[in-house]
């Protein structure tokens, strides 16, 4: 089956009915996507799907055929960077669904819009104050110059 | 993880026409569209079916349209469809309302309103909306079409008066006179399937309808009669609490949903006065 994987064309053989979260840990070798309920309650999983975040665990890998998937491993733009500066990751379990699920927010989103964005990802850690610090007001769009770290 | 995947069958058809023969011919297959509430049930190991129909293919059943006056909704129309549809929020916001409140991002952008009315959960957030909107479901099967007000879908815990050869093609919802309210109470604003969700409509003869409070999503006769006739609140809210059936679940108790529930009809009487 055919799919657009973090920008390249794929094609895979994977029963239908097989979780995407399973086919990108397993067939496709991408681990940073990671399983948290598998109940579509945590976050932890989620992926964009045509640049829509969605539950991994809780879509069939049919439903990706011709479709382009993005993972933590494709994810272009600053959002990692700022995560880390500000404080907004911990263990680093909820991390990856956290971003992916970021990066469907334009530009320099408001907290409230972050709040919002992230209502699906549950974090057993850092309390959110500092993950919503963090995403608020940052640039989600690759930037042409990267500044060094003070 | 429980249900073996690799072991159950999905057909895809690629055309509406197709999909209704399988159905016929090849049943019983359980209809697969945003999947978050069947993957759930493989999750836990809950779903006995191991036939599947892939809706996704049928175009058929997508998009959000007006027909004359009749506001027409795709089964496969998605709750982040209906929160962006012009159309939806100016004809009936409190579906637009009811959908912001359905999970999170990630399941909005795959659930599906279809679902939400095929899975015939009491607690479906968006099931209060369409019983005070008297929206009508459009099932399709080989033999054709079949047109069933929301009122009479709904025949006891999870059950529908659906045969196992149909579709949900759309709802239809005709205009709506009058003020619409709606109003979720959950654990938290987000990811919590509600303990008691209400919808209404503030017209010379109110509509209101409950969720979680029965074995399935409930209109209020009594209750609008009472205020229709210009009774007491009072008297209305007593009228609810004999048209109700609550339960103790892992959710909520039947005497928080009782009290819950009568709140909410003051709550909306005095916020759409005026």
């Amino acid at each position: 089956m055919r799919f657009v994987l973090n920008g390249r064309r794929t094609d895979l053989d994977a029963p239908p009915l097989k979780r995407l979260l399973d086919v990108l840990r397993e067939d496709c070798g991408l681990a940073g996507t990671k399983e948290g309920c598998g109940e579509g309650e945590c976050g932890a999983c989620t992926v964009l799907v045509d640049g829509a975040p969605v539950n991994s665990c809780l879509v069939p890998f049919a439903h990706v055929r011709g479709r382009e998937v993005t993972t933590i491993e494709g994810l272009r733009g600053r959002l990692p960077e700022a995560l880390v500066r500000g404080g907004g990751t911990q263990c680093g379990i909820c991390t990856p669904g956290i971003l992916m699920a970021a990066s469907a927010l334009g530009p320099r989103p408001t907290a409230a819009r972050v709040r919002e964005a992230l209502a699906g990802n549950l974090c057993r850690c850092t309390g959110y104050a500092g993950i919503v610090r963090a995403l608020a007001g940052s640039r989600s769009a690759p930037r042409p110059r990267v500044r060094s770290a003070r | 993880m429980v249900t073996a995947l690799s072991r159950l069958a999905l057909r895809q058809p690629a055309t509406l026409d197709e999909a209704l023969r399988l159905l016929r011919d090849e049943g019983p297959l359980v209809p697969l569209a945003g999947c978050t509430d069947v993957y759930v049930g493989f999750h836990f190991g809950t779903v006995a079916a191991r036939r599947f129909l892939d809706l996704q293919a049928l175009d058929e059943l997508r998009g959000i349209r007006r027909r004359g006056e009749t506001l027409v909704i795709g089964a496969l129309a998605t709750y982040t469809d209906i929160i962006r549809s012009p159309l939806v929020r100016r004809r009936l916001p409190v579906l637009v309302e009811a959908s912001r409140q359905v999970g999170s991002a990630q399941i909005q952008n795959r659930g599906t309103l279809g679902g939400n009315i095929a899975n015939a959960s009491p607690a479906g957030d968006t099931l209060p909306v369409l019983a005070v909107a008297e929206a009508t479901v459009v099932l399709l099967s080989a033999a054709g079409e079949r047109r069933v007000p929301f009122g009479s879908f709904y025949t006891g815990y999870r059950r529908t008066v659906m045969r196992p050869d149909e579709l949900i093609a759309a709802v239809e919802v005709p205009p709506v006179e009058g003020r619409q309210w709606f109003r979720k109470v959950g654990t938290r604003a987000a990811q919590a399937i509600s303990k008691v969700v209400m919808a209404a409509v503030r017209a010379p003869h109110p509509r209101i309808a409950l969720g979680s409070v029965a074995p399935t999503v409930v209109r209020l006769p009594r209750t609008e009669a009472a205020l229709a006739d210009g009774g007491s609140l009072a008297d209305a809210q007593a009228a609810l609490l004999d048209e109700i059936q609550p339960i103790d679940d892992l959710r909520s108790t039947a005497a928080y949903r009782r009290r819950v529930s009568a709140n909410l009809l003051a709550q909306f009487w005095s916020e759409t006065a005026g």
